[in-house]
């Protein structure tokens, strides 16, 4: 371990409360640790801040996956082997089950944890373009109460975002409705390799057709091809009304380049993602059964 | 290791036996069973959860426990390769390892074979899909992998 | 009961299954301290200062620079141009300047952090290009650690009379080795006994003893080097393990304490050798009925900061260049040379895939421009009995080039194939399939007159219990020496393994048996062993004028020796297979007693919409003399081929102002369980005289193969050549040039 940790200490809670308590006392902000697999990786080579860090991983307040009045709520600490076996993720979230089945691998996936993937806020993070495809919101808690969050509104820029040093995040809620029935979704993982694979790209979409087969819902999702995971909300009104034919396919294509902004970096290069995006898309696109 | 910062005693039983060390609550799981515990069987290979040299169990879950805090193994029931074979017997999939070739240099091994076993212990019928699936966390850069999907189907044989 | 030919299972396995085996972190240490390296951070430049923060806490901490050098400041390999550590000029990035100890392990990286050292920057030279330009003058005035050429024929005359040219360029990257086991190294020093005690990682023991005596002004019989179980090793642990139980002396002499050096898999990357890259442009001159007149071949590899083994690196890829083929006309030139990054060493096939890259895919390319089959046009110039390679060796009978292609094009049914992926690609959407081989040969042993000038020995002894030990200093790091050894020696004496012994290789125990490296250790020094068991018996059975009936009737036997006549050894010493020569000033003659032959055949699935590339099946033909032991032979290849994959497919490593920015295992992508299809491995047997029972080396060989197959295999899929490796999608997008 590259880190001096004498410089670090750690406060385990046994509640939930008595977290929010520590939060909220504390003058400098703490580190929250969840399953580890972010911050062992920076502690390890590092690069972790040092200081107090707190533990959330015996809250068990925090845990659990459950369908709660019309939404589906995932404890912050849900990992993705829990993602991944949960009936009610394979059925009512199915991209965001199969990309909990993309992440690392079995031991990371025993470990890592939803509300890890969205605090450390990477742009490659594999669970956020489904979060964002299902119009996922986040619920912030602090002791001064519970805020939700509309998670396509959750980042304020690379790796940062609204919550505030005293607030944790406590759960996901997703509508019921917002993956189900007769949409087509689609989950695209371009790794660096076939497991243990950070993204090149990652991207959800989720579509639905009216009787007449006009579009009459999208979402466009991407990670890694900007600072944050990103909505492409321009793709997604470009397309709404049309129905789906070579020419809708071109066209979006081209919207679809024109919002992204990848970047050149030691995984992959702007012109590899940006073609990988595209063609994500108009696979997703042409497959669509009946278009 | 470090021997400054504020300690905190860690209980938790290993292979089946109890332990009690003096060691940092962040200090990684795997640097307290190597240097605190002075437990050598799990290995080393990357420190970034990446290579599954130093994976475990932790009540039953494999874990790569270069990325677990020591503090989490406190009141838990910890496995290592050394807990798998009885000893003057190797277990099943230690024996299909050793008839079918699936350790070499040996150093991915104590990790490979705790993976390997958790997988066993699920009881289905293994196919190689699957063991390449499960077993995709661990690298080796010996066998090039054949040789431990024939031993975990091996041993997944011998156990019907 | 015959043992060699059998899959006798791993004689150190059971310790590695268990965790019991003790590799150099895991060796139980009292009152030790670890040591660190602190290392420059700029590519090329002059040293001004070397500061200790007066801010931070330096009791406690033995600190060693170039000054505390107690011999000479010099690693002692081919040329003298490396220093241990810098002193007054940095050569390359994470060259070691300054080295650290401290008993708390935590300390030491913040500490380092707070080593001020100050340069005066020179404008680095980071490419093969910058050093040939002569951008700066790295080393002696042409920046040219080693410079081969290799003629057979007449080029010039071949090419003046040609109906035209085919020219193509090939290149291939660094490659990490990336034994999952770091580099590590404990030493402790004994000022009192006036002797060093080293153990550690490795692959050649008597290489570290050399390394470190000029270094630490110690004779040799004051210095103890053993190997501790090795975690993988590849080459990369051949020369680089000399550096670092250097450090380590240096610490431990300077403190009194034994100390302890084990890099983190970062370090490992950032300042560890690798594979060096090369770039080779081949020029064939064909007549007007599309027969190849001549080939002209230039290869230059980048050799780091520091010459290192690099010499020996680029003789084996030129030998290997003009591939197992006999061409009339064949021109071979070759550079390695300087540049400012960290230098690159031994890695699996030395020198040799990079070359058979270039050639493999400079057939290939040379097929589709003359529009035939790529093992058609092959068959024509493979080697037949009698002919001669490009160093005019005459093969006489030892060639198998055209047998293990046929096989190989048979039994994957080649033709078929290539047609079903034909037909494939016609019809899909957003796949395409392709088939690629590559034919080559290997050469095992030390090249020329190597084997001759290591002058191997080696020592077999009997105990008066009736144990046979082998005292060898070569190195099991998984490859399965341990066993093979004990198989030869158990059926030369008639024993079951169990009676056989492998003494740990250990400076002040073993005699020079050679290096573990270059595919000899099983074909040279296992014929050692056959010998030196040979003498033995001989020497036994003279003496109880019998032979034995079993084991314990030998043991007997032996027992009776020990009485009457004392200790009971046999040694063998190397001799070169008669009627091979070698001129190294031409490069002409018999550069390898003996090669192995292959044909790889790999088929991919590509996937338009990603470029991601599926391997989706993968079959080794190879001709390998003797097999002694099929799961550890099949190992040895399925393990090679997979490292081969990676090569052509995913391994990149990045470089950026002169060091790796990608030096992790997230960045340095190498392939998982999920990303290979189990590998098929053919072998053919035709013994060889000169080999324990007929074996030939294979170590190396199953790393010349996968790049150019795949790389065959992608052109056949996508419709552009591919003459680059690793062939990343990143890269294939560049080659396919759409957006
Ligand atoms: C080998 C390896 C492979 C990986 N592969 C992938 C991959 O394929 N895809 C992928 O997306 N990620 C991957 N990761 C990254 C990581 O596993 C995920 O981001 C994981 O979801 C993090 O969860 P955690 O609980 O381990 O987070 P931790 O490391 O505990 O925390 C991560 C960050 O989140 C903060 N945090 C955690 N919980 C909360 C909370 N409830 N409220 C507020 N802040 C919180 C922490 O303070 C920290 O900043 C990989 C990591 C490793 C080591
Ligand atoms: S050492 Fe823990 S995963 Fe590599
Ligand atoms: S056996 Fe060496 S890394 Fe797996």
């Amino acid at each position: 371990m590259r880190a001096r940790l004498a410089g670090f200490s750690l406060e385990r809670p046994g509640t939930l409360d008595e977290a929010l308590g520590m939060l909220a006392a504390s003058k400098e902000r703490l580190t929250l640790l969840a399953g580890g697999t972010d911050l062992y990786v920076y502690l390890n080579a590092g690069v972790a801040r040092p200081g107090r860090w707190l533990d959330l991983w015996g809250l068990d307040e925090l845990r659990g996956i459950h369908e709660v009045g019309d939404h589906v709520v995932l404890g912050a600490l849900t990992t993705y082997t829990e993602l991944r076996a949960s009936e009610l993720v394979r059925g009512a979230l199915p991209l965001l089950a199969q990309a909990a089945a993309t992440v690392g691998a079995v031991a990371i996936q025993n470990r890592g944890t939803l509300g890890g993937n969205i605090a450390n806020g990477s742009p490659a993070g594999d669970s956020l373009p489904p979060l964002l495809a299902y119009d996922a919101e986040i619920g912030l808690r602090s002791a001064r109460g519970r805020r939700f969050v509309p998670f396509d509104r959750f980042y304020t820029g690379y790796r940062a975002s609204v919550a505030a040093p005293d607030e944790l995040i406590e759960q996901i809620r997703i509508p019921l409705g917002a993956g189900s029935g007769s949409r087509a979704c689609r989950f695209v993982k371009v790794g660096t390799r076939a497991a243990q694979a950070i993204s090149k790209v990652v991207a959800a979409f989720v579509l639905g057709r009216g009787a007449d087969g006009s579009i009459d819902h999208c979402r466009a999702a991407f990670g890694s091809v900007a600072p944050t995971p990103v909505r492409l909300r321009r793709l997604e009104q470009h397309v709404i009304g049309k129905r789906i034919d070579p020419a809708l396919i071109r066209t979006s294509s081209d919207v679809l380049l024109s919002e992204i902004a990848p970047i050149d970096d030691i995984r992959s290069t702007a012109r590899y993602r940006r073609f990988v995006a595209r063609t994500a898309w108009q696979r997703f696109m042409e497959e669509i059964p009946g278009h | 290791m470090s021997e400054e910062g504020e300690l905190t005693t860690i209980r938790c039983t290993i292979d089946g036996r109890p332990h009690e060390h003096r060691c940092h609550p962040l200090a990684s799981a795997l640097d307290f069973l190597r240097y605190v515990a002075g437990l050598t069987a799990t290995k080393e290979g990357c420190k970034e959860g990446e290579c599954g040299a130093c994976a475990i169990t932790l009540d039953g879950v494999v874990v790569n426990s270069c990325v677990v805090p020591a503090a989490h193994l406190q009141g838990r029931r910890v496995g290592t390769v050394e807990g798998l074979s009885r000893p003057d017997e190797l277990s099943a999939l230690q024996k299909a390892f050793l008839e079918c070739g699936g350790a070499q240099c040996g150093i991915c091994t104590p990790g490979m074979l705790v993976t390997g076993a958790r997988l066993l212990e699920e009881g289905e019928r293994l196919t190689e899909a699957r063991i390449r699936e499960h077993m995709a966390g661990n690298l080796c850069r010996c066998t090039g992998y054949g040789k431990i999907v024939e031993s975990l189907l091996r041993a997944s044989e011998e156990e019907r | 009961m015959r043992l060699v030919g059998t899959s006798a299972p791993r004689a150190e396995g059971e310790a590695k299954l268990t965790g019991r085996a003790r590799y150099v972190d895991d060796l139980p240490l009292t009152d030790f301290l670890w040591g660190l390296t602190v290392r420059s951070t700029i590519p090329y430049g002059r040293i001004l200062s070397v500061d200790f923060d007066a801010g931070a806490d330096w009791s406690g901490v033995t600190i060693v620079t170039a000054k505390d050098v107690p011999g000479k400041n010099v690693v002692v390999l081919l040329e003298q141009d490396q220093p241990i550590l810098a002193a007054d000029r940095v050569m390359h990035r994470e060259e070691p300047i300054v080295l650290l100890a401290h008993r708390d392990r935590d300390r030491l990286w913040e500490l380092a952090s707070r080593v001020r050292i100050e340069y005066e920057r020179w404008e680095p030279v980071l490419d093969i290009d910058a050093s040939l330009a002569l951008e700066q003058r790295l080393f002696k005035d042409d920046n040219v650690f080693k410079a081969i050429r290799i003629d057979k024929g007449d080029v010039e005359a071949a090419f003046a009379r040609a109906a035209r040219v085919f020219e193509r360029t090939y290149e291939t990257g660094l490659q990490e080795q990336a034994y999952i086991e770091n580099q590590g190294m404990v030493a402790t020093w004994d000022a009192a006994a006036g002797r060093l005690e080293v153990v550690g990682s490795m692959q050649c023991p008597y290489y570290v003893l050399k390394g470190l005596c000029p270094i630490m002004g110690l004779a040799p019989e004051q210095v103890v080097v053993e190997q501790a179980a090795t975690g993988g090793a590849f080459g990369g642990k051949e020369d680089y393990p000399t550096i670092l139980a250097a450090h380590a002396s240096l610490l431990s002499y300077k403190s009194g304490k034994t100390v302890k050096m084990i890099y983190d898999r970062v370090e490992d990357l950032v300042a560890t050798t690798k594979r060096h890259p090369c770039r080779t442009r081949i020029r064939t001159a064909l007549d007007a009925s599309g027969s190849i007149l001549a080939m002209d071949v230039d290869a230059t590899m980048d050799g780091g900061a520091y010459c290192t083994l690099s010499p020996v690196v680029l003789s084996r890829g030129t030998i290997h260049a003009g591939g197992p083929y006999n061409f009339e006309n064949i021109r071979v030139e070759s550079r390695v040379v300087a540049t400012n990054t960290p230098p690159n060493g031994a890695f699996r096939g030395f020198g040799a895939p990079q070359t058979i890259f270039a050639m493999e895919r400079h057939m290939d390319n040379l097929a589709r421009e003359l529009g035939r089959a790529p093992h058609e046009l092959r068959e024509e110039y493979l080697l037949r009995p009698g002919q001669t390679t490009a160093f005019s060796q005459n093969v006489g009978d030892d060639v198998y080039a055209l047998d293990i292609q046929r096989e190989a094009v048979a039994r994957t049914r080649f033709e078929e194939r290539r047609r079903e992926c034909e037909e494939f690609n016609r019809s899909s959407r957003w796949e395409r399939r392709g088939i690629g081989l590559a034919t080559f040969l290997h050469g095992a042993g030390f090249t020329g007159n190597g084997e001759v000038v290591l002058d191997s020995r080696l020592k077999v002894e009997v105990t008066a219990d009736g144990l046979v030990q082998i005292y060898s200093a070569n190195t099991e790091m998984g490859q399965g020496k341990d066993t093979t050894f004990s198989q030869i020696a158990a059926d030369s004496m008639g024993l079951p393994m169990a009676r056989v012994r492998i003494i740990t290789p250990n400076t002040a125990r073993v005699p020079n048996s050679g290096p573990t490296v270059a595919s000899r250790t099983a074909m040279v020094v296992g014929y050692l062993v056959q010998e030196a068991c040979g003498a033995v018996r001989k020497a036994l059975e003279a003496h109880a004028g019998r032979t034995w009936r079993d084991p314990d009737d030998f043991a007997s036997l032996a027992a009776a020796h020990h009485r009457e006549r004392g200790a009971l050894e046999g040694w063998s010493r190397y001799e070169p297979p008669p009627g091979k020569v070698w001129d190294d000033k031409v490069y002409r003659g018999a550069a390898y007693g003996a090669y192995a032959w292959a044909c790889y055949v790999a088929a991919v699935r590509v996937r338009l919409d990603t470029l991601e590339v599926t391997v989706e099946s993968f079959d080794a033909f190879q001709e390998v003399g003797r097999v002694l032991n099929p799961v550890i032979a099949e190992g040895q290849i399925e393990g090679g081929v997979v490292q081969g994959i990676g090569y052509a497919l995913c391994e990149e490593v990045k470089m950026k102002d002169g060091a790796m920015a990608n030096a992790n295992f997230t960045n340095y992508i190498i392939p998982t369980f999920a990303d290979v299809p189990a590998v098929k491995v053919h072998f053919a047997e035709r013994p060889y005289p000169f080999g324990p029972f007929g074996a030939k080396g294979i170590g190396e060989l199953p790393m010349d193969g996968p790049g150019p197959a795949l790389a065959s295999a992608l052109t056949h899929a996508l419709g552009v050549e591919v003459n680059r490796i690793p062939a990343t999608p990143e890269h294939l997008l560049e080659l396919l040039g759409n957006e």
